[in-house]
């Protein structure tokens, strides 16, 4: 048992560090892992290799620092989408459809625009703000929808408020924004990791974990909301006290993420789908292997959007890839109990 | 023994116990003592407030008034987990789209003894085969939840149920939407268990195996003893609105009861 435990752990280990490696070599120039490992080394230890400058600048403040923001937010939104699956009982729960990303992009814009920063609020701030206003208008809707606010319910409210958040986005921008600033916005909202430097990672790596960690630590409490909240309840799990702790938790990770690379979706929903499929529903098993899914794919698809020599926005990869693998898991399931 | 000691000893009991759902009042006024061991029937009309009386004793639902003791503690001030030590519920209407197996799911019922840094321990796994083995369904361990018949999910539920080593059991309607032949093999295994059981039923015939019946009538617990006592053709007819009377069933000299609409 424990032995099997260690060999998952390190093959875990293993596989992250070459698809961070791999993050890392694949670029507009394709650099050497060789040479890639050498400024690592040298970086690290001090190992002292003869390597060029400008490659190890790229490598270390560009290449790296971009690659592990990549696979933060993947283990990041996986583990929300985790998160927001189990409390709310929904199998198409995650913070993009659930209209938490684009609160969380109004929040941002809101900072960024009016200067509320001077106001010691900074833009992961505002959109935690925006991401908590977000979820509580769609519990708001949902629960006015009807009693007992079932699945279609949340996921409506979910897009009335995603719609709701986008045309506040739009219409600060359009009313606040210089011609520059609005360009800039809008290609910040549809994902892009090209501005990211070490100061995104010392924030990015610490809220991934955090948020992981804190659902590794509750992963008894969202197995016993298979049944429901009175279920759960019934397990011995304070249930309120539970969603509002995780689902918080699940804010802040979203908004975190938000306000350094915009807003990504499809990760959070199609990554636990599949490795439920895999692995069944127990979350002991699918926490950490969404969290690692998560951040494979996100390096992986880091390297796509960089591939053609021209950067392509990472939320438009990630939904003309998973979109299709979404509608992979949906076809393969039907039939299925 | 005094009343204080027989009140100290019941498992469960509840005063005064009032609810109200959407400015209706659902429960009046309720005085209730489970006697340890007993399985206590409760009984009455759709909509009399069974499902809602459950859900206040194990602590789902706050009461408007009154108070509930579990153990002889106030329940209010319990944390949930040790009330999930004390008492299990079974909900009516309890499903889920996870395709998770029955193992997995009666081993939910070990919750509340676990915690974070915990593991899944042997005791534990030989609790939740015992749980399996007590309803009988040792032989659908590694079935899927989708994959099982009404009839085997609700013996999953009252598993899960077990596995928390509960005190006291509450069931919800555990027979409903089951065949016969499942009804009563599951009202025989439930009888058997060496649990403090309070049970809402539907057949009053079946309330009639209990060792007490409570009646209740909107809201109001109209009736509580013994169940030959209690179901009397008055009470069927002013609670249930129906003609009751008792046959002698010539094959075991049971009695049973026969309704006429009024």
């Amino acid at each position: 048992m424990i032995s099997r435990l260690s060999t998952c752990i390190g093959l875990a280990v293993a596989a992250l560090l070459a698809a961070l490696l791999a993050g890392t070599a694949i670029g507009e120039t394709g650099l050497a892992p060789r040479v890639v490992g050498q400024v690592l080394a040298n970086q690290l230890w001090q190992a002292g290799y003869p390597v060029d400058p400008i490659d190890a600048g790229i490598i270390w403040n560009y290449r790296l620092t971009r690659t592990l923001v990549a696979a933060a937010c993947g283990t990041g939104l996986a583990t929300c989408g985790v998160i927001l699956q189990a409390l709310l009982r929904n199998p198409l729960a995650e913070p993009y459809l659930l209209g938490l990303s684009a609160g969380a992009s109004t929040g941002a814009v809101l900072v960024g625009l009016l200067g509320l920063g001077s106001l010691a609020l900074s833009m992961s701030a505002g959109a935690f703000i925006g991401a908590l206003a977000a979820f509580a208008l769609v519990l708001v809707l949902a629960r006015a929808a009807g009693p007992g606010s079932n699945n279609a319910q949340v996921i409506l409210a979910g897009i009335a408020g995603s719609q709701l958040f986008n045309a506040l986005t739009a219409f600060l921008i359009t009313k606040s924004a210089t011609a520059e600033q609005a360009r800039g916005i809008l290609f910040w909202l549809l994902g892009n990791l090209s501005g990211v430097r070490w100061p995104a990672v010392w924030l990015a790596v610490p809220v991934a974990l955090f948020g992981l960690l804190m659902c590794l630590w509750h992963r008894r409490a969202l197995d016993a909301f298979t049944f429901g909240a009175d279920s759960a309840a019934s397990l011995g799990i304070p249930v309120r006290r539970t969603q509002l702790l995780l689902i918080s938790c699940a804010a802040l990770v979203t908004a975190v993420m938000v306000s350094i690379v915009g807003a990504i979706g499809f990760v959070g929903l199609v990554i636990p789908h599949a490795l439920r499929l895999l692995l069944g529903p127990g979350h002991s098993r699918l926490l950490p292997a969404s969290a690692l899914g998560g951040a494979l794919i996100a390096a992986d698809i880091l390297s796509r959007t960089l591939i053609s020599g021209q950067v392509i926005p990472v939320g438009v990869v990630t939904a003309l890839l998973g979109a299709p693998v979404f509608a992979l898991i949906l076809v393969s399931r039907r039939g299925r109990p | 023994m005094t009343v204080m000691a027989a009140l100290q000893l019941a498992p469960l009991s509840c005063q005064g116990l009032g609810l109200q759902l959407a400015g209706k009042r659902v429960l009046h006024d309720i005085h209730l003592n489970l006697v340890a061991g007993e399985t206590l029937a409760i009984v009455g009309p759709n909509g009399s407030g069974k499902s809602s009386l459950l859900k206040v004793l194990a602590g789902l639902r706050p009461p408007a008034c009154g108070s509930v003791q579990l153990m002889g503690e106030p329940l209010a001030g319990m944390p949930r987990r040790r009330v999930a030590q004390c008492l299990a519920l079974v909900e009516q209407q309890a499903d889920t789209l996870d395709a998770i197996n029955v193992f997995d799911a009666v081993a939910l019922g070990r919750t509340p003894w676990l915690s974070a840094i915990a593991p899944f321990s042997r005791a534990d796994r030989a609790i939740v085969e015992q749980a399996l083995a007590d309803l009988d369904a040792l032989h659908l361990r590694a079935r899927l939840w989708g994959a099982l018949s009404g009839g085997e999910r609700q013996r999953v539920h009252i598993a899960r149920a077990l596995a928390q080593r509960p005190q006291v059991l509450l069931l919800d309607e555990p027979t409903n939407h089951l065949d016969i032949q499942h009804q009563l093999s599951l009202l025989q295994q439930v009888q058997a268990l060496q649990v403090t059981t309070l049970v809402a039923l539907h057949d009053l015939n079946q309330a009639l195996t209990c060792d007490r019946v409570a009646v209740l009538d909107k809201g109001r617990l109209v009736a509580l003893g013994s169940p030959f006592e209690v179901l009397t053709p008055e009470c069927l007819l002013h609670t249930f609105g129906v003609h009751g009377h008792y046959l002698t069933d010539p094959w075991d000299g049971t009695r049973i009861l026969r309704f006429r609409a009024p």
